[in-house]
């Protein structure tokens, strides 16, 4: 099928096979490796990206379902001049990424909290981060990295 | 490799089920089953250019509220409609899979899965939902009670749609409240699972009361000699809610299956009953007609 979305604010029309999963497009169509497969069937985020500002997971989605759709991957958050995005400084700063199999799933969600809630509270965070798991850091680094970047898009820190 | 057709139409969608097709609504549960090869659908009928509104909405319509099949979880928790008369869904459904599970999976989806530990239906069945389901000669609706009749199993026929869920607005209960079992909070299937709602009289002791219990049979069971147990019990009682807790345990048979045996299920009922008089119960908002 011909297939029209906005990749990452950018307009895109591709032939593909209307049940290609998202992931495979993504990866290995387009070439964004960015976004991860780990567990292939919604149970870990890995795959997390963003549909239409919602969070969604690649690995359950298939080429026909995004027509017309805006989507957003990790490699959409960098600024036109490649600088990071304050939330993946935070993760960075904060010590928060270890092997990095989860950390675009990380980053989009707490990406997609932050949009929605500036300044969350711990409680907030774990719930936005309820979807994705993290097999090395127990978790605290990236607490400390939410709420970093928290802190930064709130322009209280430099 | 299955076909994808994506209807414009609720006539168009009507024409594919009569034809067979399988319908992909959020694809939270039908794509994990293709992936284990549990199901291998020739064409997957897809819903999302779908232009009919009847399927996305949630409307007042007077003593009911009214959901389209295809309403994600996280616009029902979102809706004001929803936390507004139905505050024991909306707690259900804030314990399903994760975020981005909620933002996929729809609540006709989690009805049509069938599932005994599906996190929606406790809720739905105190709640007397009622299910509407559409074909090309027509709908009919019928409680979703009778709806389930096993795991995975419905009294939908081959050519017919869930289309909308219709829920009897509440007035007469002043509590509601849900409380799942599971190995973590997110992403886990209950080991139990228990829905409530309670009627008080003015001097607070129980006059209404409706239990629903997740994974505990092969649908979603009731547990009518424990409900009359509590009658008449004050909320601030704990030895009524200890005999009808010691009442659940005899009332229910539950299953053993790879998540927990029987005797821990019977065990936890009770417990579930118990907190009933201990936990902080969430307070029906005032809604019109609300005592």
């Amino acid at each position: 099928m011909k297939l029209s979305f906005t990749l990452n604010h950018n307009a895109l029309t591709l032939e593909t096979e209307p049940d290609r999963r998202v992931i495979d497009l993504l990866r290995e169509d387009l070439g964004l490796t960015g976004t991860k497969e780990a567990c292939g069937e919604g149970e870990c985020g890995a795959c997390t990206i963003r549909v239409n500002k919602e969070l969604r997971l690649a690995c359950l989605m298939i080429a026909a379902q995004i027509e017309g759709c805006s989507i957003e991957t990790i490699e959409g958050l960098a600024g036109p001049d490649q600088a990071l995005h304050p939330v993946q400084e935070a993760f960075v700063q904060a010590g928060a990424v270890q092997c990095g199999f989860c950390t675009p799933g990380m980053v989009m969600a707490v990406t997609d909290l932050l949009e929605a809630i500036p300044d969350p509270d711990e409680t907030q965070i774990r719930k936005a981060l309820s979807g994705n798991l993290c097999r090395c850091t127990g978790y605290q680094k990236i607490m400390d990295a939410a709420q970093l970047a928290a802190k930064k898009e709130n322009k209280c820190l430099p | 490799m299955p076909a994808v057709i994506l209807p414009q139409t609720l006539d168009e969608l009507l024409d594919l089920k009569a034809q067979g097709h399988t319908i992909l609504a959020g694809g939270t549960d039908l794509f994990v089953h293709m992936r284990n090869k549990k199901i291998q659908p020739q064409t997957l009928v897809c819903l999302d250019q779908l232009k009919d509104k009847g399927l996305r909405e949630v409307a007042d319509t007077g003593d009911e509220i009214c959901i389209g099949a295809a309403v994600t979880h996280s616009r029902l928790i979102q809706n004001p409609l929803v936390q507004q008369h139905f505050p024991v869904l909306i707690q259900a459904l804030d314990t399903l899979g994760s975020p981005q599970i909620r933002n996929m999976g729809t609540l006709g989806g989690n009805i049509m899965t069938a599932s005994p530990a599906g996190d929606s239906l406790p809720p739905l069945y105190v709640l007397d939902a009622q299910v509407e389901l559409a074909g090309k000669n027509g709908s009919r609706r019928m409680s979703l009670s009778r709806f389930i009749t096993g795991p995975g199993a419905t009294g939908l026929n081959p050519e017919e749609i869930l289309y909308r869920i219709w829920i009897p607005k509440q007035p007469s209960y002043d509590l509601h409240h849900f409380e799942k079992v599971g190995h973590r909070k997110s992403l886990s299937i209950a080991i139990l699972s228990m829905a409530a709602l309670i009627g008080l009289t003015g001097d607070r002791k129980i006059r209404a009361v409706r239990l629903a219990w997740g994974s505990l049979g092969k649908t979603i069971a009731t547990s009518p000699e424990t409900e009359k147990r509590l009658m008449g019990t004050p909320m601030d009682d704990p030895a009524g809610f200890i005999l009808a807790a010691a009442r659940i345990r005899e009332e229910v048979s539950p299953i053993s299956d790879v998540r927990a045996g029987a005797d821990y299920r019977r065990q936890v009922a009770g417990n579930l009953v118990l907190r009933l008089c201990q936990g902080p119960l969430e307070p029906l908002k005032q809604g019109p007609g609300a005592v």
